[in-house]
């Protein structure tokens, strides 16, 4: 007799789990505005990149040309890959020889966007940018100088 | 706009004007030709609007958007494809059967062909009526297996080979679930000729009058020819991430189009048939001593309600296909035979004693 009861309440649990299923999927086909997809050439100009979009590395710069990286090389060391390059020069600040960054060179063809570089800056020098339209027609034009020319460590960054 | 309501007006008009000119042969010959050439036409527009309405609504079950790029909407996308295909080179193996292999598209499509002649599409406009109609539907439609098998057989390529047994196995056994629930609403009308079975609706459908075996032969129903037709989550003859693509993986462009078509055009068979006797066929939706709300539903043409239908069945279908996971083929094995064949032999008993007692409408 059991088994009897346990055959139909097999029947109407499976159902019923069918049911959920179905409700499920249900939802998504009324909802047509939870629909994910993007139509990106057409709506380049609207298109929002989500906020955690890890893009390229960028290195930030102020309105008075001035970055926070101080040329430690901890992204260098960090970067599985080989990705980031710093080439450091020595500069002379209120009579002491200083290290500071030459070149902050950046191979976005080898990068895989695994963002450890950003928080083993000491500094908070770099940033992972949102931006997706990185094809280019030359690979040399991959390879990036991240600080910009004439460009100096802010103040009292050390 | 009287033929819209019923087409043994127009089917007459044309055969008499016909017979006024041809022998009674050339006449029937020439009948034939024009239902095949009507038939054909249904196919391939079949084919085109279902195919572009299962990408469409898999597309929005899953949160995509489908084909958008060709046409508004992507709605030309399916001819995109039809043209895609009619170009590619038809591929053969090396060791393949070359006369089987070659035959077994042309025996699928002949399948649903056959199965196609005796629905009945709207009033008068049905063209084989006979008195085995329901009979002969299923039989029939449970030929396109022997294509599926001689695809398997004869491609030498052992996933086919796999596809194609399950695929045996399959129809075999989901066959007595789809045979058993439509003679469930067979028990009430008393006979196979599909045209009686929609007459006999013309007060109320089955499905309403028939209580709760109908409705559970109505699940059954689905359930079974969901199965039937290879699809949803009984597709293990396809079964893309085990078989590649089953009995059809050596089959490429024009004799893969007519797998593809086949497909579509069972499921359509089978929601029509579904449809016919469950759901009223053609019989506008009538509830009995509420003249004025049938005399409104009476305005809607046949040919609306009957493909209004098929196309609600066609999409729960759909529904099921993008839901469910596939099943294991133990489990389908499982849920046919501990399952759907003592529920439909107990529904169908349950049928007859409410039938017996006149407890139906």
């Amino acid at each position: 007799m059991k088994s009897i009861i346990n055959y139909f309440k097999e029947i109407f649990t499976g159902l019923r789990s069918l049911l959920q299923g179905m409700k499920v999927t249900g939802h998504y086909i009324t909802h047509p505005k939870e629909i994910i997809t993007q139509q990106y050439p057409e709506n380049r100009d609207t298109l929002k990149m989500f906020e955690r979009f890890r893009g390229e590395v960028v290195l930030l710069h102020n309105e008075n040309n001035e970055h926070k990286c101080t040329g430690c090389s901890a992204c260098e060391v960090a970067c599985p890959n080989g990705t980031i390059e710093i080439i450091p020069k020595r500069v002379e600040v209120e009579g002491h020889k200083v290290k500071a960054i030459d070149q902050f060179v950046y191979h976005l063809q080898m990068c895989t966007m695994c963002g450890l570089c950003i928080p083993a800056c000491p500094t908070d020098a770099i940033v992972m940018a949102n931006t997706f339209e990185h094809a280019v027609f030359d690979r040399s034009k991959l390879t990036k100088i991240l600080n910009k020319p004439g460009s100096k460590i802010m103040d009292g960054i050390k | 706009m009287n033929w819209l309501y019923d087409f043994s007006y127009l089917t007459r008009s044309i055969h008499e004007s016909l017979a006024e000119t041809f022998e009674p042969t050339t006449v029937t010959i020439i009948e034939m030709a024009l239902a095949g050439v009507c038939f054909m036409i249904l196919f391939a527009l079949l084919g085109l609007v279902l195919v572009y309405a299962e990408r469409k609504v898999s597309a929005f079950f899953q949160q995509r958007l489908g084909p958008m790029r060709v046409g508004k909407w992507g709605t030309a996308q399916t001819l995109a494809d039809v043209i895609k295909l009619l170009m590619k080179e038809p591929l053969m193996n090396k060791n393949a059967d070359r006369f089987l292999f070659n035959l077994a598209p042309y025996i699928i499509m002949i399948a649903s062909f056959m199965a196609m002649a005796s629905l009945p599409f709207a009033k008068g406009l049905q063209a084989l009526d006979f008195d085995i109609g329901l009979l002969y539907i299923s039989a029939v439609s449970s030929l396109g297996v022997i294509g599926i098998l001689l695809a398997g057989w004869s491609s030498d390529n052992k996933y086919s080979l796999i596809g194609a047994m399950r695929s045996g196995a399959q129809i075999i056994s989901y066959e007595l679930s789809v045979g058993l629930s439509l003679l469930t609403i067979v028990v009430l009308t008393g006979s196979l000729q599909l045209s009686t079975i929609v007459e006999s609706q013309a007060n109320g459908w089955w499905i309403f009058k028939g209580h709760i075996p109908a409705v559970i032969a109505f699940v059954i129903f689905l359930i079974a020819s969901t199965a039937e037709t290879n699809r949803g989550p009984f597709d293990l003859a396809e079964a893309e991430s085990e078989l590649t693509a089953g009995f059809h993986t050596e089959y490429s462009g024009l004799k893969f189009a007519f797998f593809f078509l086949a497909e579509f055009a069972n499921m359509f068979i089978l929601a029509a048939s579904g449809a016919t006797v469950l759901l009223g066929g053609w019989m506008p939706f009538h509830i009995g001593g509420w003249e004025g709300f049938n005399g409104v539903m009476d305005y809607i043409p046949p040919i609306f309600w009957f493909f209004g239908k098929v196309s609600f069945l066609i999409f729960l279908m759909m529904w099921f296909r993008w839901t469910f996971p596939r099943l294991r083929i133990d489990q389908l094995l499982t849920l046919e035979w501990k399952y759907l064949l003592p529920v439909s032999l107990m529904n169908i008993v349950l049928m007859a004693f409410l039938s017996l007692m006149g407890w139906h409408f």
